[in-house]
């Protein structure tokens, strides 16, 4: 029933993390501050106020998230009910879920192991003894009265994670830390349907839905101050939904403060269509959750190679040392190769990573053509990327695979087609799947014009077609020969390169004429 | 849940501190064999309300939220404003002045532990601290039962439990004398 949910802070523009199954959440804790100046003013006012003069001070803002994700296992935390999505209410529920007297916790071993890879992966420290706590409180989607979670002795503490965003005009790409307080395993409640019509609240116990849940924690104080009173934002599922509501939550509470007004230590919920921050029912005044050790679980011990028992039962012994090594290549670790190996832009390793799918489809292509890696990379995260976004794909429902793109992509580098009509050849390929590249070329009749002298010959009917615009050209004007160029361009149906084009009519412009 | 305790601790130090000895120096080991009653120290007030007042910074069974507003009261008695918010986080029911007197008794039985010297000790975290945890396989063995988890359900709509909108609040102390049982 308990699902480890992690908390971490974000990058990309969309979760990264892909989980599956409920029953299992840890948590983590990551904190980051920032500063917020405002403009000072030329007037002081005559009275010295202790409280900060309008405008003048500096203010810091002061986040913590708290993220909540569940844990891709078979059953559940504490017990060996099935977690799955989607099925009916209350039968992937045991009797301790349900919490019937008698009932006892016993700890998910692959639950425990996904705590510890996600500490590592977050270079925390992970701490070879954490202990299980009761927080106590009273909702009816929690019918034991309290959830067992990890308060004083979380599993992993102190990690961080480096993440990247664009800044300035130009959107250079530099790279942020964000520190990561804590991971700990610990129980989810219930579902909860409300049902206002009829007054009343419809409980499921098989556990939450929402593989990832965030809770964003704000103050605001004046740098060299003390920390402000914070304030808890809930009911946050994008993103875009959580940085909005800090940042309205943060201006909220700096008005508050520079009116004389004060910060209640409350949980607020954010109303999307509103775009602010309004106080929860039910939630009124600081909760008091009487955290007490969880009485029925000893402490939970890890090892390494070097602390391993002798003879010990491995079913019932976690070794942190060979976690570590069964953990895949970290995402900092791929995206520093990929720049490396085919001397990409650090922001490209960014876009082909943070697309489920993209990364192993750019390999793919890769390991299937001839063309250089730059052109695949443009490819791939111009052209592919763009089709899919326009008609909101995932790189699994593309009609284009990797294989055909590959094709297209021989077709170019051996210049049997020139690159406008490449961008054909891939519309094609995207509205017709499974047709061969080089099938729409003949269709479409859209190789290049081998036939060097046929060009030169087209190239002379235009000219003699459009005296005009060869008067424009040799009087001086630059640009007229881009019309020539075009009108050429017209004549072979696309089948020529423009710098082709262009060297043959100014070597016939420049040749005295016949 | 009942607040429960014998106060034998409290009455060895009342104890002691008749027959003129310093409550610091009492050791748990004397206190061992008095049993629990009404306690009653005849023209020792004053030692009664210090000894109380001590209890009362001792936290009860781990929860240390009220002890401050506790203190801050330095009568030594724990105050309705406390008894309120106590009722409504644990959903006890202090019906009675008696029963406010035992929780007192039993805080201070309770604060006795504070002057043993623990100096370089390690807490326990645990009763079962030299237990091992046990774990369990990722696989599925139990669930499916909803119909038979049900049955406990006062209401019931489509295999969900029904439950009030929302936590029904408690009545305020001043507005009812006896509190409903959920």
């Amino acid at each position: 029933m308990a699902v480890p949910t992690l908390r971490c802070g974000f990058s990309g523009s969309r979760w990264t993390f892909a989980l599956v199954d409920r029953g299992c959440r840890h948590r983590t804790v990551a904190t980051f501050n920032w500063i917020r100046g405002q403009s000072s003013v030329a007037q002081q006012p005559l009275h010295t106020a202790q409280k900060p003069r309008k405008g003048a001070q500096e203010w810091a803002a002061v986040v913590g998230l708290e993220i909540h994700a569940q844990i891709s296992s078979n059953s559940k935390l504490f017990s060996g009910a099935e977690v799955r999505f989607a099925a009916p209410p209350n039968s992937l529920v045991s009797f301790f879920d349900a919490s019937l007297p008698g009932t006892l916790p016993v700890l998910n071993r692959r639950c425990v192991e996904a705590a510890v890879m996600t500490g590592l992966a977050l270079n925390c420290h992970i701490n070879q003894k954490s202990l299980f706590d009761r927080k106590h409180y009273f909702y009816a989607d929690l019918p034991a009265g309290y959830q067992i979670t990890q308060q004083r002795l979380p599993i992993a503490v102190n990690g961080n994670l480096a993440y990247s965003i664009c800044v300035g005009k130009q959107q250079r790409e530099i790279t942020k830390t964000v520190r990561v307080k804590q991971i700990q395993l610990e129980q989810d409640s219930g579902k909860s349907l409300h049902d206002d019509l009829r007054s009343q609240t419809l409980v499921d116990l098989n556990r939450a839905e929402g593989q990832l849940r965030v809770d964003a924690n704000v103050s605001v104080h004046h740098p060299g101050e003390p920390l402000g009173v914070r304030t808890e934002v809930k009911n946050l599922n994008s993103i875009r939904f959580l940085a909005k509501a800090i940042d309205y939550e943060i201006q909220r509470q700096i008005s508050e403060l520079e009116n004389g007004g004060e910060i209640l230590n409350e949980t607020r919920s954010f109303d999307y269509k509103l775009g602010c921050t309004v106080p929860m029912r039910d939630k009124e005044g600081k909760q008091d959750y009487r955290f007490m050790p969880e009485p029925n679980l000893p402490p939970l011990l890890l090892y390494d190679s070097t602390s391993l028992p002798a003879g010990a039962d491995p079913q019932q012994v976690i070794d942190i040392d060979r976690i570590r090594e069964t953990l895949p290549e970290l995402p900092s670790e791929t995206r520093a190769r990929l720049v490396q190996q085919y001397g990409m832009l650090p922001e490209h390793s960014f876009t082909l990573l943070n697309e489920v799918g993209l990364l192993e489809f750019f390999q793919n292509v890769i390991k299937e053509t001839r063309a250089e890696p730059k052109k695949v990379v443009s490819w791939v995260l111009n052209t592919f990327l763009g089709y899919l976004k326009q008609q909101n794909l995932a790189v699994s429902e593309s009609p284009v695979p990797p294989s055909a793109l590959a094709e297209l992509l021989d077709l170019l580098h051996t210049r049997a087609i020139s690159s406008a009509a490449a961008k054909q050849v891939f519309e094609e390929l995207w509205k017709s799947p499974g047709k061969p590249p080089a099938q729409i070329v003949s269709e479409k009749q859209l190789g290049l014009l081998q036939d060097r002298e046929a060009l030169e010959e087209l190239c002379r009917a235009t000219l003699d077609g459009h005296p005009q615009v060869v008067r424009d050209v040799k009087g001086g004007n630059p640009r007229a020969i881009n019309k020539l160029i075009g009108l050429v361009r017209k004549a072979t149906q696309g089948r020529a390169e423009p710098a082709l084009i262009k060297q043959i009519l100014e070597k016939q412009l420049s040749s005295p004429a016949p | 849940m009942s607040v429960h305790a014998s106060p034998t601790l409290f009455m060895a130090m009342a104890a002691k501190e008749a027959a003129g000895a310093h409550p610091d120096g009492v050791t748990l080991s004397a206190s061992l064999g008095l049993t629990g009653g009404a306690l009653r120290v005849p023209g020792r007030g004053d030692m009664w309300a210090r000894a109380v007042r001590l209890g009362l910074r001792a936290p009860l069974g781990g929860f240390r939220a009220f002890t401050a507003k506790a203190d801050a009261q330095g009568s030594g008695r724990v105050t309705a404003e406390v008894i309120e918010h106590l009722e409504r986080l644990a959903l006890v029911d202090f019906g009675s002045q008696e029963a406010v007197a035992r929780l007192e008794k039993a805080i201070a039985f309770a604060d006795r532990l504070r002057q043993v010297d623990t100096d370089g000790v390690e807490p326990m975290e645990s009763v079962l601290e030299d237990r091992c945890l046990y774990l369990r396989s990722d696989n599925v063995v139990e669930g499916n039962c909803a119909e038979e988890l049900l049955q406990n359900s006062h209401r019931v709509v489509e295999e969900y439990f029904v439950a009030p909108p929302g936590n029904i609040p408690l009545p305020k102390l001043d507005e009812q004398e006896s509190f409903p049982h959920n």
